[in-house]
């Protein structure tokens, strides 16, 4: 008995070692969306391409989807952007964008220049629905259901990787309201 | 010849010098001017909400520039939520809701200090545990010490017998 106890300090040392190595682990950057299972917040803005069509959070409803936000001035967003194109192109998967904090001209140029994988633009200028996602880095993506309520969040670029995660969350999400 | 170019070269020095000064002077008043447009100017309604104002900003978290306050952060989303609680504290809401605003948002993260939840027990109250559980093991530690401390006397009874007869031996031999 007096011996295992010599063992204590090797065992707490394992414990700690393994909380340290999981701690290492972990993204400290990354955020859990304090909105997850909730519905896309109430908003009314315009939409990028046409300014007097009034957009709210039901245009958001109806399918499956992926919420962008994006801007001109985020490279990362540029770096995701073929990536958009081709899952909304081969895949056929619906894409809503907000456009964050951004000159409308610009934005505009920007689709005109390496196409437009989305549905839709919300044109959210003064970045208020943007702060009521919780948005704090662009480019932010948003799995939402057909309800358009938010079932995912990844901060970050759309990667080849990341979108496998977020395909297998769509198709949760497709066949949970099917069933 | 050696010596005339020797001059020229400090005398160039102390020429550099002082335009090294004037550079210095100049890019100090340059980047105050940037330091300072980067301070957004607030003008409260009285001393209670300024203060009121200053705590929050202080006690929340940036989302973006994680190891900084609201208060102490430049970046983008740092300001518009000092705009936000600008907004909220000058329209009259109490601290609760504003800060409910933004747990609401950016979750239970940004604040520096966190509420008493289920997740955050240990937190709150797992150094008074620690505590609890070291006072015990002090308590046993010194008790068990005590008892030993009572056999020591006991065999140095027997000790001080075995001696005598060891001693007792020794001189018959």
């Amino acid at each position: 008995m007096r011996r295992l106890v010599l063992f204590v300090p090797l065992l707490i040392f394992f414990v700690m070692g393994g909380l340290f190595w999981k701690g290492l682990q972990l993204d400290p950057t990354e955020l859990p969306s304090a909105l997850l299972d909730k519905p896309v917040p109430v908003f009314s803005l315009p939409s990028l391409l046409d300014n007097d069509r009034v957009l709210t959070q039901k245009d958001l409803q109806g399918k499956p989807a992926l919420l962008n936000v994006w801007a001109t001035w985020c490279p990362t967003c540029k770096q995701e952007h073929a990536q958009l194109n081709k899952i909304a192109r081969e895949e056929g998967v619906v894409i809503y964008g907000i456009n964050y904090k951004d000159d409308r001209g610009a934005a505009k140029e920007w689709l005109r220049r390496y196409r437009d994988p989305y549905v839709l633009n919300i044109y959210d200028e003064q970045g208020t629905l943007g702060l009521d996602l919780g948005v704090y880095g662009a480019p932010e993506t948003y799995v939402l259901d057909a309800q358009g309520i938010i079932r995912y969040k990844h901060v970050g670029a759309v990667t080849e990787k990341v979108w496998l995660k977020l395909r297998t969350v769509m198709q949760q999400v497709s066949t949970e309201s099917q069933g | 010849m050696v010596e005339a170019a020797y001059c020229n070269a400090t005398g160039f020095y102390r020429v550099s010098g002082v335009v090294m000064r004037l550079v210095i002077v100049v890019f100090t008043l340059l980047f105050s001017m940037v330091a300072n447009a980067t301070i957004d100017t607030y003008e409260f309604k009285d001393d209670a909400t300024r203060e009121r104002f200053q705590q929050l900003t202080n006690e929340l978290r940036c989302p973006k520039c994680q190891n900084q306050n609201l208060a102490g952060s430049n970046s983008p989303i740092a300001s518009d939520l000092r705009r936000e609680i600008y907004r909220m504290v000058e329209d009259g809401q109490n601290d609760e809701q504003i800060v409910d605003f933004m747990v609401a948002r950016y979750g239970e993260f940004v604040l520096y200090r966190p509420r008493v939840t289920g997740n955050t027990w240990v937190l709150w109250y797992g150094p008074f545990v620690l505590l609890a559980i070291g006072a015990v093991v002090l308590l046993i530690l010194t008790r068990k010490r005590k008892k030993t401390a009572v056999i020591d006397e006991t065999l140095n009874e027997k000790d001080k017998a075995r001696l005598a007869t060891l001693l007792d031996k020794g001189k018959s031999k």
